[in-house]
């Protein structure tokens, strides 16, 4: 009985002394008694500790918040103490700051509850807010934007006042303004300002903010009523933009997987069904690579793609060569035959570097100029997808300008445009397919080094690009590399809008009816050979 | 024509009939009649196995039919195989009635755990046998009288035409693996009690859809053979060998490839009719695009164009299956199936069958040679042409 008189007497004084602290610096023995209220073990005596401790301006706050967010705090509620294991594993004094050998037996770690949680959130804002880092500063202000906790208000408002980098202001600004429009006392002025404020910010969060209000006074809800449509409008623009990235990334992958197909069945009209399987082998000698580099020289990591991308041109092209001089040579003028013999080399394959290498998924590492991202306005770029688009319009180049400028590039395109006539002319069409298969296969196994980067390295890698490549090559139409890249991006971008709409699943069947449907008018893809020769 | 030829391809239509039949009585006579253990007694297993391997032959028919002889590959018939598999496997869910885990009367176990609030509409009519008996054909043939009429009707030929028979099956099979689409999703349906009225499980109902299994194939091989040697069938022929020649002298080439190409997805529905019952599980797994390439390589293991080496390359190649698959050779399957797609193409272009009455021919032509010079020139002249 006692006890619970002194202890609600205790709290009036103290929450009476916490409304004048917030403007006032706390007195260091205030600081000791707040501290020790973390000892009593009740929710509402921790809260005010921790209001007590985050405006006391002592450099243990900090130490003390975060202690108790992480549930580092711990307090024994006989001797009022109250101790931080630091992550370090030292422990100390939480009043004092000095060190302490271990911990009572007693003590026990500070209890929160989900209302608490979020007061610790605030007040770590709030304790951040003056960090030296201006990276923590907007972390900081970021906190105190989604917690919107009115108590965050004067420290944020000097914080606002003393503030020089830009980028902060306008965090702190911003937080601010979400602070004030949740604040029960403000005037409708106020508040329009701050709804103009989360306007201009116009995310995700601010959205979220804004539909939160209730009870507004018209004019206010007309503000924000207006300003929830304008930033409704400001995403939809960046989630188109998102999209349209995605589905570039995705086009980038399916041009890379394809082109090789795209140029063998140009030329030599077969499908090599194999091909998916180029990309996986291509894949594995990345792997290899990483894991010799890894092994021997740690150093060179990060230049271990660049290693495996002529090696893995090597691979898989040698290995190509290997297939048409052995097997697909024989099956000329059987194009079913060889998609049958081709797809059974596949199967070999498969089981061949799921025995040498193991049926599970391996590790692939991102060099370190890969990974990572950026913010570009509201959407997220990642180092490894931008570094594959890039990767892929290299390889895109380089073989318009092998096409256009090379012997070989001629005798390609004329065995391509007419293989009896080119011939005639006294083209080795039999080389040509040669070196036609193994540029293929080659430029498969350097997409494999790319695939590793975004895409499990196993050995049914290639398979789930098979169906896909085709596609594209069914939609752009063979012997023009144009066609091939206009595919591969169509697709690519149509699957990443549709996605939203319809889900992952059932965009990709729309997508294939669509195929379906589209080549009822261009049979021969959208760049069809024109011409007598395309008609067999 | 020469009757030399007529008569020895209806001598070994005449023994692959009286085999298959033989089996299809033989065999469920030997498991239900003598005592288990002994030496001649089929053990149900095997029954069911052998079943199994029918339903594959009806398949690899149906696939003979197009590709053998008209030039046409497809590599999603096992899209049409699955889909009278589920025909037949919804037609079994909704017998289950009450006596699914759920207890529900209506409502198949899987969609009450889906929270499905009733029936899909698309489910109603399957609980009678007949509606369900007629979707097994309607079904497929339907999609492949669209697929056909779209695809033959812009020309789409050769791999491209392969590609997207493929592209068809990879659909079906993204769309069936998703649980609102109604089908199960990835377990698809199973757990089968009755079919008309007897118990699935039962030695007795295994031994009849055996029986009703090699009578399919009895019934198909005879509605081929009889596709194939009619006037219909020459023109198939000429498609499959010269289709713009064929086209230029004035046949309608789309129809005759979309009677044919729906008629070869109908007998492909029939057969994974049959099959579920037997297996006791349809899941979109049978959608998968490997599956159909396999149905493929056992026409022409087996020798395309010739229909019982269809129907023997399917037995074959999946009695090798199931050898090597349940032994400790099994991680070497893979190796020696794909060994065998690329040596049949390879070294074996006739099949079995095509490779052996290529030997067996000109030497009885040569043996009749007294008796018949002429039938043995026209003999020659008149072998199928395996070119493209």
């Amino acid at each position: 009985m006692v006890a619970q008189v002194s202890g609600r007497f205790r709290a009036l004084v103290l929450s009476a002394f916490l409304v004048v602290s917030l403007s006032l610096p706390a007195l260091a023995g205030d600081f000791e008694d707040g501290v020790a209220k973390f000892a009593n073990d009740e929710f509402s005596d921790t809260e005010e500790a921790i209001g007590i401790v985050a405006t006391s301006g002592n450099p243990l706050a900090f130490p003390i918040i975060s202690a108790l967010q992480d549930g580092r705090l711990s307090a024994d509620p006989d001797i009022k103490k109250v101790y931080i294991t630091r992550e370090d594993g030292k422990i100390i004094d939480a009043a004092t700051g000095g060190v302490v050998d271990k911990l009572p037996d007693n003590a026990a770690a500070v209890r929160l509850n989900n209302r608490l949680r979020r007061t610790v959130a605030a007040a770590l804002g709030s304790l951040t807010l003056t960090s030296p880092d201006p990276a923590k500063r907007i972390a900081a202000a970021q906190s105190v934007f989604k917690s919107h906790e009115e108590n965050a208000l004067p420290a944020i408002n000097s914080a606002l006042a003393n503030e020089t980098n830009r980028a902060v202001r306008s965090a702190f600004a911003e937080a601010r303004a979400a602070v004030v429009l949740y604040k029960s006392d403000t005037s409708d002025a106020e508040k329009l300002d701050a709804i103009a404020t989360l306007r201009a910010r116009g995310d995700q969060e601010a959205l979220a903010l804004l539909t939160g209000l209730s009870d507004q006074p018209p004019l206010v809800a007309r503000a924000a009523a207006s300003a929830i449509s304008s930033i409704q409008g400001t995403l939809a623009i960046w989630s188109a933009v998102q999209n349209a990235w995605y589905g570039l990334s995705l086009g980038s992958v399916l041009l890379l997987a394809a082109i090789g197909l795209a140029i063998t069945f140009g030329v030599m009209g077969v499908i090599n069904m194999a091909h998916g399987e180029m990309v996986m082998l291509g894949a594995y000698t990345t792997f290899v690579v990483q894991e010799i580099i890894r092994t021997s020289y740690p150093g060179l990591f990060d230049y271990s793609l660049l290693m495996a991308v002529p090696l893995a041109f090597i691979v898989a092209g040698a290995v190509g060569v290997l297939i048409e001089r052995t097997i697909i040579r024989f099956l000329y003028g059987r194009p079913l035959e060889t998609l049958l013999a081709t797809w059974g080399l596949s199967l070999v394959l498969q089981q061949a570097v799921r025995t040498a290498f193991g049926p599970t998924n391996r590790e692939v590492g991102n060099p370190t100029w890969m990974s990572g991202a950026f913010e570009l306005g509201q959407i997220t770029i990642t180092y490894n997808r931008l570094w594959i688009l890039c990767f892929t319009m290299a390889v895109f180049a380089i073989l318009l300008a092998m096409l256009r400028y090379t012997a070989l590039g001629l005798e390609m395109r004329a065995v391509t445009q007419n293989r009896r006539m080119a011939a005639s002319m006294g083209i080795a069409t039999s080389r040509v397919d040669a070196l036609t298969f193994g540029l293929g296969s080659g430029i498969a196994g350097i997409a494999g080094v790319a695939l590793s980067q975004i895409d499990n390295v196993s050995p049914n890698l290639g398979q789930s690009y098979i169906i896909d490549s085709f596609m594209v090559v069914v939609f752009g139409g063979v012997g023009n590399l144009w066609g091939t890249l206009v595919g591969a991006f169509t697709l690519g971008i149509a699957n990443k809008f549709l996605e939203p709409v319809a889900g992952a699943v059932l965009g990709k069947i729309a997508i294939l009816v669509l195929i379906i449907l589209f080549i009822q008018k261009r049979p021969r893809g959208l760049f069809a050979l024109k011409g007598r020769a395309v008609e067999a | 024509m020469s009757h030399v030829l007529t008569r020895s391809l209806d001598r070994s239509a005449a023994l692959f009939l009286i085999v298959v039949a033989g089996c299809g009585a033989l065999i469920p006579l030997s498991n239900l009649l003598l005592p288990s253990g002994s030496m001649l007694q089929v053990p149900t297993y095997l029954v069911a196995l052998f079943g199994k391997y029918a339903c594959y032959a009806v398949l690899a028919l149906s696939i003979d039919l197009i590709w053998g002889y008209c030039g046409i590959l497809s590599l999603g018939h096992g899209a049409f195989f699955a889909l009278g598999g589920y025909a037949m496997g919804m037609y079994l869910m909704r017998q289950i009635g009450n006596r699914g885990v759920y207890g529900n009367p209506i409502l198949p176990d899987f969609m009450v755990f889906l929270n499905y609030p009733k029936l899909p509409w698309y489910w109603h009519g399957f609980d009678m046998f007949a509606f369900a008996a007629l979707m097994v054909v309607l079904v497929p043939g339907l999609l492949a009288f669209c697929f056909g009429w779209l695809a033959f009707r812009s020309r789409v030929t050769g791999v491209y035409l392969s590609i997207i028979t493929q592209a068809m099956t990879y659909a079906l099979l993204l769309a069936f693996f998703r649980n609102d689409f109604g089908f199960g999703g990835n377990n698809g349906l199973t757990d089968f009690k009755d079919i008309l009225g007897f118990n699935v499980q039962a030695d007795g109902t295994r031994a009849a859809l055996f029986a009703l299994s090699c009578v399919a194939l009895i019934v198909a091989f005879l509605i081929c053979r009889a596709v194939v040697t009619s006037k219909l069938g020459k023109v198939l022929i000429a498609i499959r060998d010269a289709e713009s020649r064929t086209r230029f002298l004035g046949y309608r080439v789309e129809s005759y490839k979309l009677f044919v190409f729906t008629l070869s997805a109908c007998m492909a529905g029939v057969a994974g009719a049959l099959y579920v019952p037997q297996v006791g599980i349809i899941n979109p797994s049978e959608f998968a695009p490997a599956n159909s390439i396999e149905a493929v390589i056992w026409v022409a293991v087996g020798g395309r164009g010739t229909l019982i080496g269809a129907a023997l390359g399917a037995v074959v190649v999946n009695y090798a299956k199931t050898y090597f698959t349940s032994g400790s050779l099994a991680p070497y399957w893979l190796f020696m199936l794909g060994a065998l797609f690329i040596l049949v193409t390879l070294l074996l272009p006739k099949g079995i069958v095509g490779t052996f009455s290529s030997w067996w021919e000109p030497w009885k032509a040569g043996r009749s040679a007294e008796n018949a010079e002429s039938a043995a020139r026209e003999d020659g002249i008149s072998e199928p042409k395996m070119a493209e």
